[in-house]
């Protein structure tokens, strides 16, 4: 069936796209990137503080805070879909994690069998407690996930009031299931729990480890699996990744499930850091996560995105919040310059994608 | 009819659809050969879109039968259709602006490589299947070009290669010309006849008589949901096509 070539195509109407033009350097991320180092650079002239290790290590455990959120929503906004339920999410997942630690750890709560020695079973086996607390919280992240899937992708009601909704639910179960107080991990597991979530590896604060680990993670599945391309298809034209016959609705539920399940555990991580879970954790972090993402590069009428610019986006916060600290500027200047960077960031783009 | 010995790749016969109350097909009959490009004309409301969608599978006719290959089918889907050998290059082409040419068209049913529980997008090869397809289409198509920067005959060459990866053979295309440069009419139409010289039939959906003319072997004309003509080429004209879409003429 196949007819033989007669030789094959030559290019003499097509030029190839110069290397500058391509990829990372004709991407918004790209740029960011570019006005990150030139950040850094201004940093350690202005302040000899910046540069010293206690203070990497507390820009790095500090936007490793938000990170992971946000690579959870990147993957929402390449769909061209956008998740508001983030912040509450974390609060709820931490929530969730610590009641469960300190019931299953209480002599005495009805859930649980005592040993002979007047510890709970769980707790005989060092970490199972911290192993059960972390899946019942990721657990009820999963469980929101799925209802803003399908909410989205099943009945079709729009993202944006969807998520909405579910940022007041769970918000509002936060507050139900504490009474309005909050909890705190407590019991045998806490200090592995501490340990787990705010403690350092070699002085590498372990949030770090655990965003980069995540982050290579989504490069991979963004990449280089059919998954990650159905993502990208899904938020460049949607009725064509419907012809060409992908998974949609399946597509579109798990994009809102990982981003449920990425809050959840950036929520579990910032109350190990907190020492609690208060019931206004994280409220309108949603914002800043938001915010990073589109600073890094994620366009909110999708099809693009991905972890550097996740990344990039929550530094530059970090970096602008911490130079204003250390510069003696009020903090209150922070959000101001916040909004000012994100109109930048897509200006920039706007005007580079015009002069091509 | 060049190929009047082989059976039909599609064979339609008695094909009608309602809406309710609205009558929107007929009673239509008709057959495309191997390797025949039959054009498929009509004006606004004749009915070809329902037509078109009845063979694609998103409708199913209310009386009538598909024949394809010479069996009978049923879709309930377009994958359905897809499955036996029916694709359809839409209007707007459904193409995702932000991936490559090789991605968009592998998509849906990209190549992989198992590397233990994991399978990996095999993006070498993609990109050299591609290439090949856009060699047998000649369009100088980069297959790792984004499609967001092609020009509109490139697009076509993209969306037509994803046919030609499935071995599809019927392919029917919407009004593939309707808006691009002239330039780009001519790669199409050489598209098309890159696709009958393989052997595959080609339905295609246009208001542009020029086009129709200019590489149809046999022109159907739809008005008021039912077929009124199912000429060859060389036994009509341009004006007696015109006066069967309008009406002025009832039938031929």
């Amino acid at each position: 069936m196949a007819m033989p070539m007669e030789s094959p195509i030559s290019f003499t109407n097509v030029g190839r796209i110069k290397w500058w033009q391509r990829g990372i350097f004709a991407s918004q991320t790209g740029y960011v990137l570019l006005a990150l180092a030139v950040l850094l650079v201004i940093m350690h002239f202005a302040s000899p503080y910046f540069f010293t290790e206690g203070n990497m290590q507390n820009v790095a455990k500090n936007f490793s805070f938000i990170a992971i959120a946000t690579l959870g929503v990147t993957f929402v906004i390449i769909t061209g879909g956008i998740d508001l339920s983030v912040g509450s999410m974390m609060c709820f997942s931490a929530m969730i994690t610590s009641m469960v630690m300190t019931e299953l750890s209480a002599p005495g709560s009805p859930l649980v069998h005592m040993a002979a020695d007047g510890k709970t079973v769980l707790a005989n086996v060092p970490g199972l407690i911290l192993l059960v607390s972390v899946l019942a919280g990721l657990g009820v992240a999963l469980i929101a996930g799925l209802v803003n899937g399908f909410c989205i992708a099943v009945l079709g009601l729009s993202p944006f009031v969807t998520t909405l909704g579910m940022l007041s639910i769970v918000r509002g179960l936060g507050y139900v299931v504490s009474n309005g107080r909050g909890s705190f991990p407590g019991g045998p597991d806490a200090d592995y729990f501490y340990a787990a979530t705010s403690g350092d590896v070699l002085g590498v604060p372990v949030p770090f480890i655990y965003l980069m680990i995540l982050a290579l993670t989504m490069a991979v599945v963004l990449h280089h699996t059919s998954f990650g391309r159905h993502v990208f298809a899904l938020g460049g034209n949607e009725k064509a990744a419907e012809l060409t016959g992908i998974p949609v609705v399946r597509v579109k539920i798990e994009v809102y499930v990982i981003c449920a399940l990425a809050a959840g555990l950036q929520g579990i991580i910032i109350s190990g850091w907190l020492g609690s879970a208060p019931a206004n954790m994280a409220t309108s972090y949603e914002l800043n996560v938001i915010a990073a993402a589109v600073i890094g590069g994620a366009n909110l009428a999708g099809g693009i995105g991905g972890p550097l610019g996740a990344i990039v986006g929550c530094v530059l916060l970090e970096v602008i919040r911490n130079g204003l600290v250390l510069a003696q500027v009020s903090s209150y200047w922070q959000q101001t310059l916040v909004g000012v960077i994100i109109i930048l960031a897509v200006l920039v783009d706007r005007i580079r994608s015009r002069m091509t | 009819m060049a190929h009047a010995d082989t059976t039909p790749v599609l064979e339609l016969s008695g094909i009608g659809k309602e809406f309710g109350a609205i009558r929107a097909l007929h009673d239509v009959d008709l057959q495309v050969l191997p390797g025949e490009v039959v054009g498929l004309m009509g004006d606004n409301g004749a009915g070809k879109s329902t037509l078109v969608k009845i063979i694609a599978g998103n409708f199913r006719p209310s009386h009538g039968e598909i024949r394809f290959a010479g069996n009978a089918v049923h879709f309930s889907r377009p994958v359905d259709a897809r499955a036996v050998g029916i694709e359809v290059v839409y209007q707007d082409l459904a193409l995702a602006d932000n991936l490559t040419a090789a991605a968009n068209v592998f998509l849906g049913r990209e190549l992989k490589r198992k590397f233990g529980p994991v399978a990996l997008l095999d993006h070498k090869a993609m990109a050299a299947r591609a290439l090949e397809l856009f060699g047998e289409l000649r369009s100088e198509t980069r297959p790792d070009d984004l499609v967001k920067q092609m020009s509109g005959g490139q697009r076509q060459a993209v969306a037509i290669a994803r046919t030609r990866l499935s071995n599809a053979r019927l392919v029917m295309m919407d009004e593939p010309t309707a808006a691009i440069s002239v330039r780009q009419v001519e790669q199409v139409l050489g598209l098309i006849h890159r696709l009958k010289e393989q052997g595959v039939a080609v339905m295609l959906i246009s208001h542009r008589m020029p086009d129709v003319f200019a590489v149809c072997d046999r022109v159907i004309v739809m008005r008021r949901g039912e077929k009124r003509a199912d000429k060859p080429i060389h036994e009509t004209s341009p004006e007696e096509v015109t006066a069967l879409i309008t009406g002025a003429k009832e039938a031929a």
